[in-house]
Protein backbone atom coordinates (compact mmCIF):
# COMPACT_ATOMS: atom_id res chain seq x y z
CA UNK A 1 0.00 0.00 0.00
CA UNK A 2 1.45 3.34 -0.96
CA UNK A 3 1.33 6.14 1.55
CA UNK A 4 -1.12 8.94 0.74
CA UNK A 5 0.78 11.86 -0.73
CA UNK A 6 1.31 14.76 1.62
CA UNK A 7 0.47 18.33 0.69
CA UNK A 8 3.42 20.71 0.34
CA UNK A 9 2.20 22.86 3.25
CA UNK A 10 2.20 19.75 5.42
CA UNK A 11 5.77 18.97 4.46
CA UNK A 12 6.78 22.45 5.50
CA UNK A 13 4.90 22.12 8.80
CA UNK A 14 6.48 18.74 9.48
CA UNK A 15 9.95 20.05 8.60
CA UNK A 16 9.41 22.83 11.09
CA UNK A 17 8.53 20.35 13.86
CA UNK A 18 11.50 18.17 12.87
CA UNK A 19 13.82 21.11 13.36
CA UNK A 20 12.35 21.58 16.84
CA UNK A 21 13.13 18.02 18.00
CA UNK A 22 16.14 17.13 15.81
CA UNK A 23 18.54 17.27 18.79
CA UNK A 24 16.54 14.64 20.77
CA UNK A 25 18.80 12.00 22.38
CA UNK A 26 15.90 9.63 23.17
CA UNK A 27 16.54 9.75 26.92
CA UNK A 28 12.84 9.36 27.80
CA UNK A 29 12.69 12.19 30.34
CA UNK A 30 9.68 13.64 28.50
CA UNK A 31 7.78 10.36 28.73
CA UNK A 32 8.64 9.96 32.41
CA UNK A 33 7.39 13.50 33.10
CA UNK A 34 4.15 13.39 31.16
CA UNK A 35 0.98 13.14 33.30
CA UNK A 36 -0.92 11.65 30.34
CA UNK A 37 1.73 9.24 29.02
CA UNK A 38 -0.10 6.17 30.38
CA UNK A 39 -3.05 6.98 28.10
CA UNK A 40 -0.97 7.63 24.97
CA UNK A 41 -0.53 5.03 22.21
CA UNK A 42 2.93 6.42 21.39
CA UNK A 43 5.00 7.75 24.27
CA UNK A 44 6.30 11.31 23.78
CA UNK A 45 9.86 9.96 23.29
CA UNK A 46 8.58 7.55 20.66
CA UNK A 47 6.64 10.34 18.98
CA UNK A 48 9.80 12.45 18.52
CA UNK A 49 11.49 9.47 16.91
CA UNK A 50 8.61 9.16 14.39
CA UNK A 51 8.76 12.90 13.74
CA UNK A 52 12.49 12.77 13.00
CA UNK A 53 11.89 9.80 10.68
CA UNK A 54 9.14 11.80 8.95
CA UNK A 55 6.47 9.09 9.37
CA UNK A 56 3.56 11.47 9.04
CA UNK A 57 0.84 8.86 8.44
CA UNK A 58 1.86 6.89 11.54
CA UNK A 59 1.94 10.12 13.53
CA UNK A 60 -1.49 11.25 12.34
CA UNK A 61 -3.01 7.90 13.29
CA UNK A 62 -1.86 8.47 16.87
CA UNK A 63 -3.81 10.12 19.72
CA UNK A 64 -0.66 11.18 21.54
CA UNK A 65 -0.55 14.88 20.62
CA UNK A 66 -4.29 15.26 21.22
CA UNK A 67 -3.73 13.99 24.77
CA UNK A 68 -1.15 16.67 25.50
CA UNK A 69 -2.69 19.02 28.07
CA UNK A 70 -0.01 21.74 27.73
CA UNK A 71 1.49 21.21 31.20
CA UNK A 72 5.01 22.12 29.99
CA UNK A 73 6.71 19.63 32.32
CA UNK A 74 8.52 17.90 29.44
CA UNK A 75 9.62 21.26 28.01
CA UNK A 76 10.96 22.25 31.40
CA UNK A 77 12.86 19.01 31.98
CA UNK A 78 14.18 18.01 28.53
CA UNK A 79 17.98 17.91 28.89
CA UNK A 80 18.33 19.27 25.34
CA UNK A 81 16.01 22.19 26.06
CA UNK A 82 13.64 21.32 23.19
CA UNK A 83 10.26 23.13 22.83
CA UNK A 84 8.25 19.92 23.16
CA UNK A 85 4.87 21.33 24.17
CA UNK A 86 4.98 23.63 21.15
CA UNK A 87 5.88 20.66 18.95
CA UNK A 88 2.78 18.80 20.24
CA UNK A 89 0.72 21.94 19.56
CA UNK A 90 1.96 22.05 15.97
CA UNK A 91 1.12 18.37 15.45
CA UNK A 92 -2.44 19.21 16.53
CA UNK A 93 -2.35 21.94 13.89
CA UNK A 94 -1.46 19.51 11.09
CA UNK A 95 -4.19 17.07 12.18
CA UNK A 96 -6.84 19.81 12.35
CA UNK A 97 -5.85 21.21 8.93
CA UNK A 98 -6.24 17.70 7.48
CA UNK A 99 -9.65 17.34 9.11
CA UNK A 100 -8.58 13.94 10.43
CA UNK A 101 -11.77 12.05 11.38
CA UNK A 102 -10.12 10.62 14.49
CA UNK A 103 -9.60 14.14 15.87
CA UNK A 104 -12.97 15.56 14.91
CA UNK A 105 -14.19 16.31 18.43
CA UNK A 106 -11.20 18.36 19.66
CA UNK A 107 -10.95 20.05 16.24
CA UNK A 108 -14.57 21.23 16.41
CA UNK A 109 -14.07 22.29 20.02
CA UNK A 110 -11.13 24.54 19.04
CA UNK A 111 -12.69 25.82 15.81
CA UNK A 112 -16.01 26.74 17.42
CA UNK A 113 -14.11 28.44 20.22
CA UNK A 114 -12.25 30.59 17.68
CA UNK A 115 -15.43 31.25 15.73
CA UNK A 116 -16.97 32.72 18.90
CA UNK A 117 -13.88 34.88 19.41
CA UNK A 118 -14.01 36.09 15.79
CA UNK A 119 -17.67 37.07 16.11
CA UNK A 120 -17.73 38.57 19.59
CA UNK A 121 -14.13 39.23 20.63
CA UNK A 122 -14.75 37.37 23.86
CA UNK A 123 -16.00 33.94 24.84
CA UNK A 124 -19.53 33.71 26.13
CA UNK A 125 -19.23 30.22 27.55
CA UNK A 126 -22.79 29.02 26.94
CA UNK A 127 -22.94 30.48 23.43
CA UNK A 128 -19.69 28.70 22.65
CA UNK A 129 -20.92 25.38 24.06
CA UNK A 130 -24.11 25.64 22.02
CA UNK A 131 -22.09 26.16 18.83
CA UNK A 132 -19.78 23.29 19.71
CA UNK A 133 -22.66 20.89 20.36
CA UNK A 134 -24.50 21.79 17.18
CA UNK A 135 -21.31 21.37 15.09
CA UNK A 136 -20.68 18.03 16.78
CA UNK A 137 -24.16 16.64 16.03
CA UNK A 138 -23.76 14.15 18.85
CA UNK A 139 -26.69 13.36 21.13
CA UNK A 140 -24.54 12.06 23.98
CA UNK A 141 -21.80 14.66 24.41
CA UNK A 142 -24.17 17.53 25.37
CA UNK A 143 -25.82 15.24 27.91
CA UNK A 144 -22.54 14.71 29.70
CA UNK A 145 -22.20 18.51 30.02
CA UNK A 146 -25.81 19.04 31.14
CA UNK A 147 -25.19 18.75 34.90
CA UNK A 148 -22.45 21.37 34.65
CA UNK A 149 -24.68 23.70 32.63
CA UNK A 150 -27.44 23.38 35.22
CA UNK A 151 -25.02 24.06 38.05
CA UNK A 152 -23.74 27.21 36.37
CA UNK A 153 -27.25 28.36 35.53
CA UNK A 154 -28.34 27.78 39.11
CA UNK A 155 -25.57 30.12 40.20
CA UNK A 156 -26.62 32.71 37.63
CA UNK A 157 -23.22 32.43 36.00
CA UNK A 158 -24.25 32.07 32.38
CA UNK A 159 -24.86 34.55 29.59
CA UNK A 160 -23.49 37.31 31.73
CA UNK A 161 -21.60 38.71 28.76
CA UNK A 162 -24.60 39.31 26.55
CA UNK A 163 -25.76 42.88 26.40
CA UNK A 164 -23.44 43.91 29.20
CA UNK A 165 -20.04 43.93 27.58
CA UNK A 166 -19.40 45.62 24.27
CA UNK A 167 -19.08 43.19 21.41
CA UNK A 168 -15.78 43.62 19.59
CA UNK A 169 -15.83 41.50 16.44
CA UNK A 170 -12.30 40.59 15.39
CA UNK A 171 -13.06 39.61 11.80
CA UNK A 172 -10.60 42.13 10.27
CA UNK A 173 -7.78 40.75 12.44
CA UNK A 174 -8.68 37.12 11.64
CA UNK A 175 -8.86 37.93 7.91
CA UNK A 176 -5.51 39.69 7.88
CA UNK A 177 -3.82 36.79 9.72
CA UNK A 178 -5.34 34.25 7.29
CA UNK A 179 -4.09 36.33 4.37
CA UNK A 180 -0.57 36.52 5.83
CA UNK A 181 -0.53 32.79 6.65
CA UNK A 182 -1.55 31.97 3.07
CA UNK A 183 1.21 34.17 1.66
CA UNK A 184 3.82 32.48 3.88
CA UNK A 185 2.59 29.06 2.79
CA UNK A 186 2.80 29.97 -0.90
CA UNK A 187 6.35 31.22 -0.41
CA UNK A 188 7.46 28.00 1.31
CA UNK A 189 5.80 25.93 -1.40
CA UNK A 190 7.57 27.95 -4.10
CA UNK A 191 10.90 27.48 -2.33
CA UNK A 192 10.28 23.74 -2.14
CA UNK A 193 9.59 23.57 -5.87
CA UNK A 194 12.66 25.53 -6.82
CA UNK A 195 14.84 23.56 -4.39
CA UNK B 1 0.41 50.21 43.48
CA UNK B 2 -1.33 50.48 40.11
CA UNK B 3 -2.19 47.65 37.75
CA UNK B 4 -3.77 47.38 34.33
CA UNK B 5 -6.27 44.58 34.83
CA UNK B 6 -6.91 41.90 32.19
CA UNK B 7 -9.69 39.70 33.65
CA UNK B 8 -10.05 37.32 30.68
CA UNK B 9 -13.29 35.70 29.50
CA UNK B 10 -13.81 33.15 32.28
CA UNK B 11 -13.89 35.87 34.90
CA UNK B 12 -16.97 37.40 33.24
CA UNK B 13 -18.77 34.03 33.36
CA UNK B 14 -18.01 30.80 35.19
CA UNK B 15 -15.28 32.42 37.32
CA UNK B 16 -17.13 35.56 38.43
CA UNK B 17 -16.30 34.90 42.07
CA UNK B 18 -12.60 35.05 41.21
CA UNK B 19 -13.10 38.50 39.68
CA UNK B 20 -15.13 39.71 42.68
CA UNK B 21 -12.58 38.42 45.18
CA UNK B 22 -9.62 39.93 43.30
CA UNK B 23 -11.23 43.36 43.12
CA UNK B 24 -12.21 43.28 46.81
CA UNK B 25 -8.86 42.01 48.09
CA UNK B 26 -6.74 44.34 45.97
CA UNK B 27 -8.83 47.34 47.02
CA UNK B 28 -8.58 46.36 50.70
CA UNK B 29 -4.81 45.99 50.30
CA UNK B 30 -4.56 49.47 48.78
CA UNK B 31 -3.81 48.49 45.18
CA UNK B 32 -5.59 50.14 42.26
CA UNK B 33 -6.87 48.11 39.31
CA UNK B 34 -7.79 49.75 36.01
CA UNK B 35 -9.46 47.35 33.62
CA UNK B 36 -7.96 47.33 30.12
CA UNK B 37 -10.54 48.99 27.90
CA UNK B 38 -12.08 46.83 25.19
CA UNK B 39 -9.90 43.80 26.00
CA UNK B 40 -10.60 40.63 24.00
CA UNK B 41 -9.96 36.88 24.31
CA UNK B 42 -6.31 35.74 24.56
CA UNK B 43 -6.98 32.78 22.22
CA UNK B 44 -6.83 30.21 25.07
CA UNK B 45 -5.33 26.90 23.91
CA UNK B 46 -7.38 27.01 20.69
CA UNK B 47 -5.60 29.62 18.57
CA UNK B 48 -1.99 28.36 18.54
CA UNK B 49 -2.62 24.96 16.88
CA UNK B 50 -4.67 26.68 14.16
CA UNK B 51 -2.28 29.58 13.54
CA UNK B 52 0.79 30.62 15.47
CA UNK B 53 0.41 34.18 14.15
CA UNK B 54 -3.25 34.33 15.21
CA UNK B 55 -2.33 33.28 18.75
CA UNK B 56 0.41 35.92 19.01
CA UNK B 57 -1.83 38.62 17.50
CA UNK B 58 -4.77 37.90 19.84
CA UNK B 59 -2.43 38.23 22.82
CA UNK B 60 -0.66 41.28 21.40
CA UNK B 61 -3.94 43.10 20.75
CA UNK B 62 -4.45 43.32 24.51
CA UNK B 63 -0.85 44.41 25.10
CA UNK B 64 -1.39 47.16 22.50
CA UNK B 65 -4.49 48.39 24.36
CA UNK B 66 -2.59 48.35 27.66
CA UNK B 67 0.27 50.38 26.11
CA UNK B 68 -2.22 53.00 24.94
CA UNK B 69 -3.38 53.43 28.56
CA UNK B 70 0.03 53.38 30.28
CA UNK B 71 3.31 53.26 28.38
CA UNK B 72 5.10 50.86 30.73
CA UNK B 73 2.32 49.46 32.87
CA UNK B 74 2.09 46.34 35.00
CA UNK B 75 -0.55 44.08 33.46
CA UNK B 76 -2.28 41.93 36.07
CA UNK B 77 -3.56 38.57 34.78
CA UNK B 78 -5.45 36.14 37.07
CA UNK B 79 -5.99 33.26 34.60
CA UNK B 80 -2.93 31.08 33.98
CA UNK B 81 -3.87 30.32 30.35
CA UNK B 82 -4.33 34.04 29.60
CA UNK B 83 -1.04 34.72 31.39
CA UNK B 84 0.77 32.19 29.20
CA UNK B 85 -0.67 33.68 25.99
CA UNK B 86 0.07 37.28 26.93
CA UNK B 87 3.60 36.26 27.98
CA UNK B 88 4.13 34.48 24.66
CA UNK B 89 3.06 37.57 22.74
CA UNK B 90 5.14 39.80 24.99
CA UNK B 91 8.24 37.62 24.51
CA UNK B 92 7.74 37.48 20.73
CA UNK B 93 7.46 41.29 20.58
CA UNK B 94 10.59 41.76 22.65
CA UNK B 95 12.87 39.01 21.40
CA UNK B 96 11.97 38.24 17.80
CA UNK B 97 12.18 41.13 15.35
CA UNK B 98 10.51 39.10 12.61
CA UNK B 99 7.56 38.17 14.87
CA UNK B 100 7.25 41.78 15.96
CA UNK B 101 6.95 42.92 12.35
CA UNK B 102 4.39 40.26 11.48
CA UNK B 103 2.30 40.82 14.64
CA UNK B 104 2.15 44.53 13.93
CA UNK B 105 1.26 43.94 10.29
CA UNK B 106 -1.70 41.87 11.57
CA UNK B 107 -2.66 44.41 14.26
CA UNK B 108 -2.72 47.23 11.69
CA UNK B 109 -5.94 45.63 10.41
CA UNK B 110 -7.56 46.84 13.66
CA UNK B 111 -5.57 50.09 13.85
CA UNK B 112 -3.37 49.01 16.73
CA UNK B 113 0.34 48.50 17.29
CA UNK B 114 2.28 46.88 20.10
CA UNK B 115 5.90 47.28 21.16
CA UNK B 116 6.00 44.89 24.13
CA UNK B 117 6.75 47.52 26.75
CA UNK B 118 5.30 47.04 30.20
CA UNK B 119 5.21 43.77 32.12
CA UNK B 120 2.81 40.83 32.20
CA UNK B 121 2.26 39.62 35.78
CA UNK B 122 0.31 36.69 37.20
CA UNK B 123 -1.97 37.48 40.14
CA UNK B 124 -0.02 35.05 42.35
CA UNK B 125 3.24 36.87 41.54
CA UNK B 126 1.68 40.22 42.45
CA UNK B 127 0.20 38.87 45.72
CA UNK B 128 3.42 37.13 46.77
CA UNK B 129 6.03 39.58 45.46
CA UNK B 130 4.50 43.08 45.29
CA UNK B 131 1.96 43.04 48.13
CA UNK B 132 3.79 40.36 50.12
CA UNK B 133 2.57 38.20 52.98
CA UNK B 134 3.86 40.55 55.71
CA UNK B 135 1.98 43.58 54.40
CA UNK B 136 -1.12 41.54 53.67
CA UNK B 137 -1.04 40.10 57.21
CA UNK B 138 -1.37 43.69 58.43
CA UNK B 139 -4.74 43.85 56.66
CA UNK B 140 -5.98 40.61 58.24
CA UNK B 141 -7.93 41.16 61.46
CA UNK B 142 -9.31 37.64 61.41
CA UNK B 143 -7.38 34.42 62.02
CA UNK B 144 -8.22 31.30 60.08
CA UNK B 145 -6.29 29.11 62.53
CA UNK B 146 -7.49 25.52 62.48
CA UNK B 147 -7.94 25.39 58.72
CA UNK B 148 -5.67 23.14 56.65
CA UNK B 149 -5.23 24.47 53.12
CA UNK B 150 -3.84 22.55 50.11
CA UNK B 151 -2.15 25.01 47.70
CA UNK B 152 -2.80 24.09 44.08
CA UNK B 153 -0.68 26.02 41.55
CA UNK B 154 -1.33 24.09 38.35
CA UNK B 155 1.00 24.51 35.37
CA UNK B 156 1.00 27.63 33.31
CA UNK B 157 1.62 30.22 36.02
CA UNK B 158 4.85 28.28 36.72
CA UNK B 159 5.90 26.93 33.33
CA UNK B 160 7.29 27.53 30.73
CA UNK B 161 7.99 31.10 31.90
CA UNK B 162 9.84 30.78 35.19
CA UNK B 163 9.28 34.18 36.75
CA UNK B 164 8.52 34.10 40.45
CA UNK B 165 8.59 30.56 41.83
CA UNK B 166 10.20 27.16 41.50
CA UNK B 167 8.48 25.60 38.45
CA UNK B 168 8.30 22.10 40.00
CA UNK B 169 8.29 22.71 43.76
CA UNK B 170 6.46 26.01 44.09
CA UNK B 171 6.28 27.73 47.48
CA UNK B 172 4.89 31.21 46.78
CA UNK B 173 1.50 30.38 48.33
CA UNK B 174 2.97 29.08 51.60
CA UNK B 175 3.60 32.43 53.29
CA UNK B 176 0.32 33.86 51.95
CA UNK B 177 -1.68 30.99 53.45
CA UNK B 178 0.25 31.18 56.72
CA UNK B 179 -0.48 34.91 56.92
CA UNK B 180 -4.17 34.00 57.34
CA UNK B 181 -3.34 31.81 60.34
CA UNK B 182 -4.19 28.62 58.45
CA UNK B 183 -1.86 25.65 58.06
CA UNK B 184 -0.42 24.51 54.72
CA UNK B 185 -1.24 20.95 53.71
CA UNK B 186 1.90 19.06 52.65
CA UNK B 187 1.38 17.29 49.34
CA UNK B 188 3.06 16.55 46.03
CA UNK B 189 0.24 17.58 43.69
CA UNK B 190 0.53 21.36 43.83
CA UNK B 191 2.26 21.68 40.45
CA UNK B 192 0.72 18.64 38.69
CA UNK B 193 -1.59 19.12 35.73
CA UNK B 194 -5.40 19.27 36.30
CA UNK B 195 -6.07 17.91 32.80
CA UNK B 196 -6.85 21.36 31.37
CA UNK B 197 -9.18 21.19 28.36
CA UNK B 198 -8.85 17.39 28.17
CA UNK B 199 -11.65 17.29 30.73
CA UNK B 200 -13.89 18.64 27.95
CA UNK B 201 -12.32 17.07 24.86
CA UNK B 202 -11.30 13.67 26.33
CA UNK B 203 -13.17 13.30 29.65
CA UNK B 204 -11.98 9.77 30.32
CA UNK B 205 -8.36 10.97 30.40
CA UNK B 206 -8.98 14.40 31.92
CA UNK B 207 -10.99 13.04 34.85
CA UNK B 208 -8.06 10.82 35.86
CA UNK B 209 -5.98 13.95 36.50
CA UNK B 210 -8.80 15.51 38.52
CA UNK B 211 -9.27 12.33 40.56
CA UNK B 212 -5.56 12.05 41.42
CA UNK B 213 -5.50 15.62 42.74
CA UNK B 214 -8.72 15.38 44.75
CA UNK B 215 -7.66 12.06 46.26
CA UNK B 216 -4.28 13.45 47.32
CA UNK B 217 -6.01 16.41 48.99
CA UNK B 218 -7.78 14.12 51.47
CA UNK B 219 -6.98 15.39 54.95
CA UNK B 220 -7.05 19.06 53.94
CA UNK B 221 -10.11 21.24 54.63
CA UNK B 222 -9.91 22.89 51.24
CA UNK B 223 -7.89 23.39 48.09
CA UNK B 224 -7.04 26.88 46.83
CA UNK B 225 -6.39 27.67 43.16
CA UNK B 226 -5.12 30.57 41.06
CA UNK B 227 -6.68 29.74 37.68
CA UNK B 228 -10.31 29.44 36.48
CA UNK B 229 -9.54 26.33 34.41
CA UNK B 230 -7.98 24.50 37.37
CA UNK B 231 -10.84 25.66 39.60
CA UNK B 232 -13.52 24.45 37.17
CA UNK B 233 -11.84 21.07 36.76
CA UNK B 234 -11.52 20.60 40.51
CA UNK B 235 -14.94 21.88 41.57
CA UNK B 236 -17.45 21.49 38.71
CA UNK B 237 -16.27 18.00 37.77
CA UNK B 238 -15.88 16.76 41.35
CA UNK B 239 -19.15 14.87 41.45
CA UNK B 240 -18.44 13.21 38.13
CA UNK B 241 -14.91 12.26 39.20
CA UNK B 242 -16.33 10.78 42.41
CA UNK B 243 -18.85 8.69 40.47
CA UNK B 244 -16.23 7.46 37.99
CA UNK B 245 -13.80 6.55 40.77
CA UNK B 246 -16.49 5.04 42.99
CA UNK B 247 -15.36 7.01 46.03
CA UNK B 248 -16.26 10.27 47.73
CA UNK B 249 -13.77 12.88 46.55
CA UNK B 250 -15.71 15.94 47.68
CA UNK B 251 -13.71 18.81 49.14
CA UNK B 252 -14.14 22.59 49.21
CA UNK B 253 -12.27 24.49 46.50
CA UNK B 254 -11.73 28.25 46.74
CA UNK B 255 -9.73 30.79 44.79
CA UNK B 256 -6.70 31.99 46.76
CA UNK B 257 -7.93 35.62 47.01
CA UNK B 258 -11.21 34.32 48.49
CA UNK B 259 -9.24 32.73 51.33
CA UNK B 260 -7.14 35.85 51.84
CA UNK B 261 -10.32 37.96 51.79
CA UNK B 262 -11.88 35.90 54.58
CA UNK B 263 -8.90 36.68 56.81
CA UNK B 264 -9.17 40.35 55.79
CA UNK B 265 -12.68 40.29 57.21
CA UNK B 266 -14.38 40.84 53.85
CA UNK B 267 -17.97 39.66 53.47
CA UNK B 268 -19.06 36.46 51.80
CA UNK B 269 -20.78 38.58 49.13
CA UNK B 270 -17.72 40.72 48.44
CA UNK B 271 -15.77 37.49 47.86
CA UNK B 272 -18.48 35.81 45.78
CA UNK B 273 -18.42 32.76 48.08
CA UNK B 274 -22.07 32.00 47.27
CA UNK B 275 -21.06 31.47 43.61
CA UNK B 276 -18.57 28.65 44.25
CA UNK B 277 -19.59 25.18 43.10
CA UNK B 278 -17.77 23.26 45.84
CA UNK B 279 -18.04 24.81 49.27
CA UNK B 280 -18.83 22.12 51.83
CA UNK B 281 -20.65 22.39 55.17
CA UNK B 282 -17.67 21.34 57.33
CA UNK B 283 -15.64 24.17 55.84
CA UNK B 284 -18.41 26.73 56.38
CA UNK B 285 -18.78 25.56 59.97
CA UNK B 286 -15.06 25.92 60.57
CA UNK B 287 -15.04 29.50 59.35
CA UNK B 288 -18.43 30.04 61.04
CA UNK B 289 -20.24 31.54 58.04
S1 LIG C 1 13.41 14.61 27.12
FE1 LIG C 1 14.18 15.67 25.26
S2 LIG C 1 16.03 14.55 24.69
FE2 LIG C 1 14.92 13.22 26.14
S3 LIG C 1 13.65 11.89 24.84
FE3 LIG C 1 12.40 13.65 25.37
S4 LIG C 1 12.70 15.10 23.68
FE4 LIG C 1 14.35 13.60 23.56
S1 LIG D 1 3.32 19.28 27.86
FE1 LIG D 1 2.05 17.66 26.95
S2 LIG D 1 3.48 16.08 26.29
FE2 LIG D 1 4.60 17.44 27.67
S3 LIG D 1 4.45 16.45 29.66
FE3 LIG D 1 2.74 17.91 29.53
S4 LIG D 1 0.98 16.75 28.73
FE4 LIG D 1 2.86 15.52 28.34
Amino acid sequence: MSAPSTAPSENAALANIQSMVRACIQCGTCTGSCPNADQMDLSPRHMWRRVILGQLERIMASQTFILCSDCYTCTLRCPRGLPLTEAMERLKGIAFARQEAAHRQPRLFYLQFLETVRRHGRIHEMDFMRRYFSALKSPTVPLSFAPLGLKLMGKGKVELGFGKTADTPLTPLFDRVAQMDRATMQNTTREEHSA
Amino acid sequence: MNYLYYPGCSLTGSAREYDLAIRSVMAAAGATLTEIEDWTCCGASAAAPVSHLLALSLGARNLALAEKMTAEGEILVPCSACYLNLKRAHTALNQHAEDRTRINAALSAVDLSASGRGRVRHLLDVLATDLGSDDLAGHMPRSLAGLVVAPYYGCQCLRPFVEFDDPERPVSMTALIQATGADVFAWEMGARCCGASLVSTRPSVGLKRVTAILRAARGADLIVTVCPMCQMNLDAWQARASRAAGEDLSISVLYLPQLLGLAMGLSKEALGLNLNLAVMEPFLEKIAM
